[in-house]
């Protein structure tokens, strides 16, 4: 209330310059706007675009190009007491060459098995294990083509290019078309891409022993940096002292999370698997490597979330006589629980889309088995994506694209689940 | 002032001495370099109200919460002196703040009912201190509770719905039951009303008056009228120091220090 203030000259608010700036600051809030959106609309579109060239590129591995043939399981080929030991690849090939009557001579014959899979004869011998009554009967059966063909099914072969360059010759290409005529060629969903382990062959080839590898060590990985990120996080945010100490604890963690995930692996590969002796491209040691790259996460992200608790609650705690743990676990921790399990899951989902430290601790091998155990050899969902994207055959290339959008599906799922954790845990004020 | 008010609440305060309850002697405490409360002797009443007013940042909320040792809790802050709860040194080494907080009880400026029903509101400080056993003793206990404090009528029949879902002056009183129901001596309020509308500020007030048949409350408030209505005795707080303290009429129609005077015209403050 001076006299400066009543000794004001009085504001003309209909002032022609005053309005110019008011349109100008309104511009001004107009063009952040447009700004922010047109950066959304970028983000989208680059996102679209990512899931649209890989589905795309991948649509074909979807799919597999089957030959139904008629074998002829008989008593002679096939020994009761031990159908595993059978002689199914001479099956397989007879049930075959009974298209093609004037095909003749070894050289020829063998060009013409070369159109079924190698997995042919094994799928025949499960199917004739599993059922051992079969023996003695024909049996009718879907078999995948090989790689060249299935390319040739799909309208990857281009007939009209000179012979010597492309891998199936007029010839082979007649053969095809002679079974598509007689209506033996099918094409049903690929879900060997799931369901198969890994294989030299693409048309045998698929994601199961990487996405049990990948859950394996993702498990490994959880039960591992969740309790020991959380005690971590709790501890420095509610009773550690501040000092120098905890400072350059602080530091360290934050600079923890930003170091190359190549230099867990090499410390890792160090001493997971130098020291300990703990077997190598085993879920086991790769869990605990991507433990240690998810930890700076999710302390930072308790820490954080303990720090957003309202010091009103804890003081109401605290105000009625609990102590000190039971203020946190009471409390604190229920409260901070779904900023934990958020930064937890973006942790986790950067560990499963994490390949080089899989790479230096030997996930990255050629594994035909599913892993049984964290301990088992196996490979991770990344390291299968960097194997296939490595291999010279035509039909491994879709596959990788099919088996990034695996991945893309597999981390969607994880964070549906983190969304759904945190809206169970969020309570009202 | 309202005069005609605080002779009330004098009226109904029967004369005479009374015990002390909590004894304060050479209080001092340091925030780091700050020095916030300097030279602090007071004898709280048993039985009675007593208000701390003063400016902002004079101490009086600093002092409050030396009471419960509620200090603690800030790492940088340190306390010397001495406060006796019935002749008990309460920062002897023997005394462990969780059960001195259940002897004197707090309730905060801001309602802060945690995030549970208003049952859990309540029973939280008998069963962490395991006070009730069994199902029936905790709902008895939670039922005296909220009589006391005035609030069962209105929540009885949402006893498991959220006490933040109450409004303002319904939850402060919720407050004030989770403060009572651990069967504190002392109740340490904290500017209880800063947050309320006049009319929950009423019933606070009035709930108040009732509460002091049992225990010892010590409000601290802005609002002087309050402090008149509410409160038998009155302490002054000004920059740390504590400047007067006495019968609560006294302080309001005839302070011996002129900054107390200063102060309850509405000089300063």
């Amino acid at each position: 209330m001076t006299d400066a203030a009543t000794d004001a000259p009085a504001v003309d608010w209909s002032d022609p310059a005053l309005r110019r700036r008011l349109a100008r600051r309104h511009r001004g809030d107009m063009r952040l706007k447009a700004v922010g959106v047109a950066a959304l609309g970028a983000a989208c579109l680059m996102l679209a675009i990512l899931v649209a060239s890989l589905v795309w590129s991948g649509r074909h591995a979807f799919t597999q190009t089957h030959v139904t043939l008629a074998f002829d399981v008989s008593a002679e080929a096939v020994p009761r007491d031990d159908p595993a030991d059978g002689r199914y690849r001479t099956i397989v090939r007879e049930a075959l060459y009974a298209h093609f009557p004037a095909v003749e001579g070894r050289s020829d014959q063998r060009a013409l098995a070369d159109i079924l899979s190698d997995g042919a004869k094994w799928m025949l011998r499960d199917r004739v294990v599993a059922n051992p009554e079969l023996i003695g009967r024909t049996v009718e059966l879907a078999v995948p083509v090989s790689d060249p063909y299935d390319q040739l099914a799909k309208g990857l072969v281009d007939p009209e290019a000179a012979e010597e360059n492309r891998r199936l010759s007029d010839r082979e290409i007649g053969w095809f078309r002679q079974l598509e005529e007689q209506g033996l060629i099918s094409t049903p969903v690929n879900w060997g891409l799931i369901a198969n382990a890994d294989s030299r062959f693409p048309e045998l080839t698929g994601l199961r022993g990487a996405l049990w590898g990948s859950f394996y060590a993702l498990l490994v990985c959880f039960l591992i940096s969740f309790p020991v990120g959380i005690a971590t996080g709790i501890y420095l945010e509610e009773f550690a002292p501040k000092n120098r100490w905890t400072d350059l604890i602080e530091v360290n963690i934050n600079n923890l999370a930003a170091v190359p995930s190549v230099v867990f692996g090499l410390l890792a590969l160090a001493v997971f698997i130098g020291w300990f002796g703990l077997p190598r491209s085993a879920p086991l040691v790769g869990g605990m490597t991507l433990a240690l790259m998810t930890l700076p996460t999710i302390i930072i992200a308790t820490r954080a979330a303990v720090k957003a608790v309202p010091p009103s609650i804890r003081d109401a705690a605290l105000g009625v006589g609990a102590s000190h743990h039971q203020v946190v676990t009471g409390h604190v921790l229920p409260l901070a629980m779904p900023g934990i399990l958020t930064g937890t899951i973006i942790g986790l989902a950067q560990a499963l889309g994490e390949t080089a430290p899989l790479l230096l601790i030997g996930m990255n091998a050629f594994i035909t088995q599913p892993p049984e155990g964290v301990t088992d050899a196996a490979t991770a969902l990344p390291t299968q994506i960097y194997i296939w994207a490595d291999s010279p055959e035509r039909g491994f290339v879709a596959r990788t694209s099919a088996a990034i959008c695996v991945l893309l599906a597999f981390l969607v799922a994880m964070n549906a689940v983190a969304i759904f954790l945190r809206k169970r845990f969020e309570r009202q004020w | 002032m309202t005069v005609t008010m605080e002779h009330e609440a004098i009226n109904r305060q029967p004369a005479g001495s009374r015990d002390v309850k909590i004894t304060a002697r050479g209080v001092n405490v340091r925030y780091g370099e700050t020095h916030a409360i300097k030279d602090v002797d007071v004898d709280i009443l048993d039985r009675a109200v007593t208000s701390f007013i003063g400016p902002s940042g004079c101490g009086k909320s600093t002092f409050l919460r030396c009471l419960n040792r509620m200090n603690d809790t800030i790492p940088i802050c340190r306390v010397t002196g001495e406060i006796l709860l019935d002749g008990e040194d309460i920062y002897a080494r023997s005394v462990d703040p969780a059960l001195l907080r259940a002897r004197v009880g707090m309730v905060f400026q801001k309602p802060n009912p945690f995030p549970k029903s208003v049952y859990d509101n309540v029973a939280y400080g008998p069963r962490i201190h395991g006070l009730v056993a069994g199902r029936g003793e905790t709902d008895a206990t939670v039922e005296r509770a909220l009589r006391r404090a005035g609030l069962w009528e209105e929540v009885k029949d949402r006893l498991h719905q959220p006490g933040t879902g109450l409004s303002g002056g319904q939850q402060q009183r919720l407050c004030i039951a989770r403060a009572i129901a651990t069967e504190p001596e002392v109740l340490l309020m904290d500017e209880p009303c800063s947050a309320l509308d006049p009319i929950a500020t009423a019933r606070i007030e009035e709930l108040i008056d009732e509460l002091r048949e049992n225990y010892t409350i010590i409000i601290v408030t802005h609002s002087m009228q309050q402090a008149a209505r509410v409160s038998q005795r009155t302490a002054f707080f000004h920059l740390g120091v504590m400047v007067e303290y006495g019968e609560t009429p006294k302080i309001f129609t005839n302070p011996d220090d002129k900054r107390t005077q200063d102060y309850i015209t509405g000089r300063f403050g």
